[in-house]
């Protein structure tokens, strides 16, 4: 189990206990987060799962972006340089303390 | 006495959804989601992807655990089928003859294969994708170096043929009409599909019926209206869904090509609902009614659904939007094209990377976009808005695509 801390658009804060293995997209939808509408359900095809990872080191521990999710983000007037698909981010021991802040829905 | 539950008949995408919505909007009633399937629901589209030449395990399509269901309280019956309505006690009756009563009820019962009953239909190796339990009794017969027909050239096909080719078969697909995505898509589409298939080694056969399938215990071969015999070790029969409505017609809901529902997802009776692909609804983009295959469509009036049901008024006004994963072809609809009069290409069919923009006069009606992301974006962005784009913006390309 590793603990995750998530801040809705709003500046409402979750801390959630997940196993390891999922992806930060089911973890938002199964504690009913709001912001994440994971619209096509995981296939990296809608960007509806945009959300922020502020710290530097906790982000180069997510790996490199695929370029469809660098796609996907280019096309969000919300992206940022620590822009990142819930989607795409898997789940490993190494994400143990994650804070990930939920984008603003355009 | 406790108010009876939310009822939801049919386990998959839309009514998963409508359940978390509904405790999302702070409803904390009972929710019972009545499934056919023995299964956890789980993502459909994979069935004739990933899933079916096993590359991807079933447990990673779970649309939920089953810790999601037990922390919120929200309760599955699967494996039974519901057998009738009674709108008079408000109650359903499943087939072992159990009753549950409902406070409101939400029909979710999805669309089922156009069965085609052709002669030697009962040989092993022959299916349809529609669940789970169909992709695992094809499973099987998914072997490299062997033959597999596909009957059918709508997206399920193609990308059944994709998968099954992917899988080191040797794939047939017979289309009986004129070209491939006849009825969901333009000649352009069609023609670039047919060649992205051909390329690739799949065989494409036009105007070409199954006719009879034949073999001693499992298929060997499929007979054709040209006269041709094609040989197979497995046939996957995709040739269009319809929708189930049965329960809501012997309820004596109003039906015409699914359930009629309006923006917030209500049958005539007050008490009963209707989303996913069961349903026919007024679309706010066509200005008609529609009924689609189509999990975003479903997600949204789920969401719809689940607003009205706790009091909020949300109507359903996304842009319909669909995908098809064919090898590595990533195709993403925006909107749909039905009357346009004339399409403007962006970038280059050639690489396999490009977006058809569909217009009916000055007003973009879709975006088709082949391995263009951002243009599919794009063109959701601005329909979702109302707006459009005009065409010399563009073929000028004032419009940037960021290729």
């Amino acid at each position: 189990m590793i603990k995750l801390h998530i801040i809705d658009p709003d500046g409402n804060e979750y801390e959630t206990q997940t196993d390891i293995g999922g992806n930060l997209m089911t973890v938002a939808t199964d504690n009913l987060i709001p912001g994440i509408d994971a619209e096509c359900g995981g296939s990296c095809s809608c960007a509806t799962c945009h959300v922020y990872i502020n710290d530097t080191k906790q982000l180069q521990l997510l790996g490199e972006k695929s370029d469809v999710e660098n796609m996907l983000l280019d096309c969000l007037e919300t992206k940022r340089e620590n822009s990142r698909l819930a989607c795409q981010v898997s789940l490993t021991d190494k994400q143990d303390g994650l804070v990930v802040h939920i984008a603003p829905q355009m | 006495m406790v108010p009876s539950p939310i009822v939801a008949i049919g386990a998959s995408h839309a009514s998963v959804q409508l359940a978390a919505s509904l405790r999302h909007a702070g409803y904390s009633g009972d929710i019972v989601i009545v499934g056919a399937e023995p299964h956890l629901p789980y993502n459909r589209p994979p069935l004739s992807k990933t899933l079916l030449t096993q590359q991807v395990s079933f447990d990673k399509t779970l649309l939920r655990q089953q810790s999601f269901y037990d922390k919120h309280n929200i309760q599955l019956k699967l494996g039974a089928r519901v057998k009738s309505i009674s709108r008079e006690d408000s109650q359903i009756t499943l087939d072992k003859g159990e009753t549950i009563s409902y406070s409101k009820l939400v029909i979710a019962t999805g669309a089922d294969p156009i069965v085609l009953n052709l002669p030697g239909e009962q040989l092993k190796g022959i299916g349809y994708l529609r669940n789970y339990d169909d992709a695992q009794s094809l499973m099987p017969y998914i072997k490299e170096g062997k033959s597999a027909v596909v009957v059918g050239g709508g997206y399920i096909g193609l990308e059944t043929a994709a998968a099954l080719s992917n899988a080191g078969m040797v794939v047939t697909v017979l289309e009986g009409m004129e070209r491939v995505l006849q009825r969901v898509t333009s000649p352009v589409i069609s023609a670039f599909y047919t060649k992205a298939h051909v390329t690739r080694g799949v065989n494409i056969v036009t105007n070409a019926q199954a006719m009879e399938f034949v073999g001693r215990h499992r298929v060997e071969a499929v007979k054709c209206s040209n006269g041709k015999s094609y040989p197979a070790d497995l046939v996957v029969i995709g040739v269009g869904v319809y929708p189930n409505t049965s329960l809501a017609t012997d309820a004596g809901l109003n039906v015409t090509n699914g359930i009629n529902i309006d923006k917030f997802g209500r049958t005539e009776d007050p008490n009963i609902f209707a989303i996913g692909d069961c349903t026919n609804f007024p679309c706010h983009f066509t200005k008609t009614r529609l009924r689609l295959e189509s999990v975003p469509n479903a997600l949204e009036q789920a969401k719809s659904a689940a607003a009205y049901i706790c009091g909020k008024e949300l109507p359903h006004q996304a842009l319909p939007w669909f995908w098809s994963d064919q090898y590595d072809l990533k195709l993403q609809i925006a909107g749909i094209n039905v009357g346009f009069d004339d399409i403007v290409i962006l970038g280059n069919m050639e690489d396999e990377q490009f977006s058809a923009w569909y217009f009916a006069g000055d007003r973009l009606l879709a975006v088709d976009a082949i391995n263009s992301t951002q243009d599919f974006i794009k063109a959701k962005q601005l329909m979702s808005e109302g707006q459009s784009i005009s065409k010399q913006a563009l073929k000028q390309d004032n419009y940037k695509s960021h290729r």
